[in-house]
């Protein structure tokens, strides 16, 4: 048998493959090797075969057959081999493979044992890929460790119940005492272990969260001394001690302190010390301070304070380092429902973000911007958020289908002549995106038809890209069935409703002619829809059903051809708009023959009333 | 929590992968892929914080990133960690490797990979936080490296060691050694 190669000795012949297909080559002879290895008895190099498939693991080669080498390992007596077997079983296994369940009783046995690192193996590996079984199997065996002497083992202990807590619930009244009785410990490490399993409790459990709320005087004394004391070399970082033990209690502090007034006015002092006193000058006081502010704005504190609060996070909006205006806009997103005019105050600066360089802080921006718009600001709003639109970054764009419901959602009526075209624009632009704007503006149109500029874009895109709805599945949203029946009653509701403007109505009744191509059941429906309309009292509308009628009968072989999708639109076309029926772009056409589809902008049909022009007029 | 732990380099080659949450091989390698590339699109100057991923963990979850020379060391994590708590993280799990390795470079996590998992084991555990103090981690590091030696030296190869000596040819051993006035007496020893 030849003396196994060692891990370095294979990496270096792993790294000189000059080639992907040589490396390939590489790596499936020393798999073989190792097989074959695996499969002899007793040999000394076990631990470093296992190593080397863990190498080759990374790079994307398969290694499952190493699975049963774990376990092996693992029962070993030496501390070398346990320590690469646990790993193994880290990396390789998980509670879906039969493998898991062989190294429970290890696990059950390395806990016990005499060397306080076996004992963290075991615990590391157990908190990684625990099984639910192997959780219940060994929590009376962690409920004892919590309460060892090493500050070593306790502290892993901590974070081992709080894998079990996640798996099993139900077993986290078992370790409720020990968390409480953990709260006095000295050792920083075995402190941040307690607050996360106390926190994990009271997320879960809302008797124990009640239980906790006795511990908040204890809290707020840990985190005073915290805050408080000297310079010490051990817990210190940029000048702050323990800011990620403080992090941690502030946010246990948030739970605890919501909706409950007695817990929130014990924590007022210590959160207004915290936040006069902390320096941020650098990342760990910025990251305690944004705790606090949250924590402020999270529980009944009192009105001085949450001021206080809002102001910091306004000035580290303007701050120049970008990862601290990030954090911002994301605090201030998880206030803007509740504390909607403290962050209305700073929608400039967060509008002006929006122009920031950094994809990130865009994408922070364009939410927190959508968050902020209202019916006072929709103008201003609508335009920054347009001329974002035209200029972001292709991973954004699936956001612009948002961009463009809410917004016209709060508008109302007060929504310039341009924006419904422009947003059409848009939209035809961002191809890829036709699927999940058509389906976001359907859902919209079925829920709420009274916003005249949203029905007009809603029943446009229907129109346009109905087709796409009636596939029913879209990527970026939850599927919804749609027939045809439920699109045309959609379209019918918009048509017949005293709510719908005249133009409002124009776009329905085109829409659905657009449909007959589109569908193909329902055409007969669509040929009545139109037909009725031909008696209509308004001009408009009647001029427009007569002509759709005569597309049905007298020119039936071009209806196809007419009513075919738009070509993306130019933006320049767009410039001529309001009054001129036939600027740049559309097509001069005869009054006689049947209108090609032509790009036409604000519809004011009102003023095109029959004659030459008319039918171009309105094409869409 | 976190979700997972990946380091690689500036050409997309893993050199550390650590997945607290289990994914099929295929899917992990398309999860490195997928990071590396959207890792690799931003400038120096931009913030440390992106979304969009869709691999791993839904909507809740952000990629907090460092790049230090050759390596980019990236934390998926979810809403329920501090993102800047774990920027600094990431600074004292570098400062930490430094210290262990002495000046660390890639060659290092490149060559010691299993030496960098039992780092990070002190770190991150179950993908949650263990322990933040560097002096701590380094400690606890030296004496389970020392407890590997040990086992090491005795354990290397017993069997051969006992043969070698049984076989060792021990010339005859005079009885008495008479040097004038002195007389030593040689205890007989038996054969071993």
């Amino acid at each position: 048998m030849s003396p196994s190669v060692r891990l370095q000795e294979m990496i270096r012949v792993i790294r000189s493959a000059r080639t992907q297909g040589e490396e390939r080559g590489v790596i499936q002879r020393e798999c073989a090797a190792i097989r074959a290895q695996f499969r002899q008895a007793d040999n000394g190099g076990r631990s470093h075969n296992l190593a080397k498939l863990l190498y080759v693991h990374m790079l994307g080669y398969p290694a499952h057959f190493g699975q049963m080498e774990c376990v092996r390992l693992i029962a070993s007596p030496r501390y070398n081999e346990k320590r690469v077997g646990y790993l193994g079983a880290m990396m390789l296994l998980d509670e879906n493979q039969d493998a898991s369940l062989l190294i429970t009783n290890s696990i059950k046995n390395d806990l016990a044992h005499s060397s306080q690192y076996v004992q963290s193996l075991a615990l590391c590996t157990l908190a990684c890929m625990g099984s639910a079984e192997m959780c219940r199997d060994l929590a009376p065996e962690i409920d004892r460790l919590l309460r060892a002497s090493s500050s070593y083992i306790k502290k892993k202990a901590t974070l081992c119940a709080v894998h079990i807590v996640r798996k099993v619930p139900e077993l986290g009244e078992l370790f409720t005492p020990a968390a409480r009785a953990l709260l006095a410990e000295k050792n920083h490490g075995v402190l941040h272990g307690a607050v996360i399993l106390i926190t994990e409790l009271c997320e879960r459990n809302a008797q124990t969260l009640v239980q906790f709320r006795e511990a908040v005087p204890e809290l707020v004394h840990i985190m005073r001394g915290l805050v408080t004391s000297g310079y010490s070399p051990e817990h210190t970082v940029a000048g702050i001690s323990d800011p990620f033990l403080q992090v941690r209690i502030l946010r246990l502090l948030r739970i605890l302190g919501r909706n409950n007034d007695t817990a929130s006015d014990a924590m007022n002092d210590l959160l207004a010390q915290v936040a006069t006193n902390t320096d941020s000058s650098k990342t760990a006081g910025s990251a305690v301070l944004y705790e606090t502010v949250l924590t402020v704005m999270d529980i009944k504190s009192e009105s001085g304070l949450r001021v206080l609060a809002v102001n910091i996070l306004g000035r580290f909006l303007l701050n120049n380092d970008r990862n601290i205006r990030y954090i911002s806009m994301t605090s201030l997103q998880k206030i803007v429902s509740t504390d909607h005019n403290a962050v209305q105050r700073h929608r400039g600066t967060i509008v002006d973000c929006l122009k920031d360089q950094d994809a990130s802080v865009k994408r922070r921006a364009l939410e927190l911007s959508l968050a902020l718009v209202s019916a006072i600001n929709i103008r201003s709003m609508m335009k920054e958020l347009l001329l974002f639109l035209s200029t972001c970054p292709p991973e954004l764009k699936s956001h612009a289908a948002s961009v463009t419901v809410i917004p016209l959602r709060q508008a109302g009526a007060d929504v310039r002549d341009e924006t419904v075209p422009n947003l059409i624009q848009l939209i035809t632009n961002a191809s890829q995106l036709h699927c999940y704007t058509v389906h976001k503006l359907y859902r919209a149109l079925v829920a709420d038809i009274s916003q005249q500029p949203l029905v007009q874009v809603a029943c446009w895109c229907i129109g346009e890209y109905g087709d796409s709805l009636l596939q029913g599945d879209c990527e970026e949203t939850e599927p919804i069935q749609v027939t045809e029946d439920d699109i045309l009653d959609a379209l019918e509701t918009v048509l017949q409703s005293h709510m719908s403007s005249p133009a409002t109505r124009g776009f329905a009744l085109t829409a659905t002619m657009k449909l007959s191509t589109r569908i193909t059941e329902n055409v007969d429906r669509i040929r009545s829809i139109v037909s009725i309309y031909g008696s209509c009292m308004d001009v408009e509308l009647q001029q427009r059903a007569v002509e759709y009628n005569a597309l049905f009968k007298k020119y039936d072989h071009m209806r196809a051809a007419v009513l075919e999708k738009m070509p993306v639109m130019d933006r320049s076309s767009m410039g001529q708009t309001n009054g001129e029926s036939g600027g740049g772009g559309v097509q001069e056409l005869e009054p006689t023959k049947p209108k090609q589809p032509e790009m036409m902008v604000a519809p004011q049909p009102a003023s095109q009333v029959g004659g030459g022009e008319g039918g171009g007029g309105h094409g869409f | 929590m976190i979700n997972a732990i990946l380091i690689f380099n500036n050409h997309g080659k893993p050199r550390l992968i650590r997945f607290y949450q289990y994914f099929a091989e295929e899917l992990q390698q398309q999860i490195i892929r997928e990071t590396f590339h959207l890792v690799s699109k931003r400038d120096d100057n931009v913030c440390n914080f992106l979304e969009g991923g869709s691999l791993i963990g839904g909507s809740d979850y952000k990629l907090i990133y460092r790049h230090y020379a050759t390596l980019y060391f990236v934390f998926c994590v979810d809403s329920s960690e501090s993102e800047l708590g774990i920027l600094d993280l990431i600074q004292v799990f570098v400062e930490t490797l430094d210290k262990c390795f002495e000046n660390v470079c890639e060659l290092d996590l490149i060559f010691h990979m299993d030496k960098v998992h039992y780092i990070l084991q002190e770190v991150v555990m179950g993908g949650m936080v263990l322990e933040t103090n560097m002096n701590e981690i380094v400690a606890q590091v030296e004496l389970q490296n020392r407890m590997e030696k040990s086992e090491g030296g005795l354990s290397a190869a017993p069997a051969r060691a006992v043969s070698a000596v049984k076989n060792m040819n021990l010339p005859e051993m005079p009885r008495n050694i008479n040097i004038g006035d002195l007389n030593i007496k040689v205890p007989s020893l038996s054969p071993f």
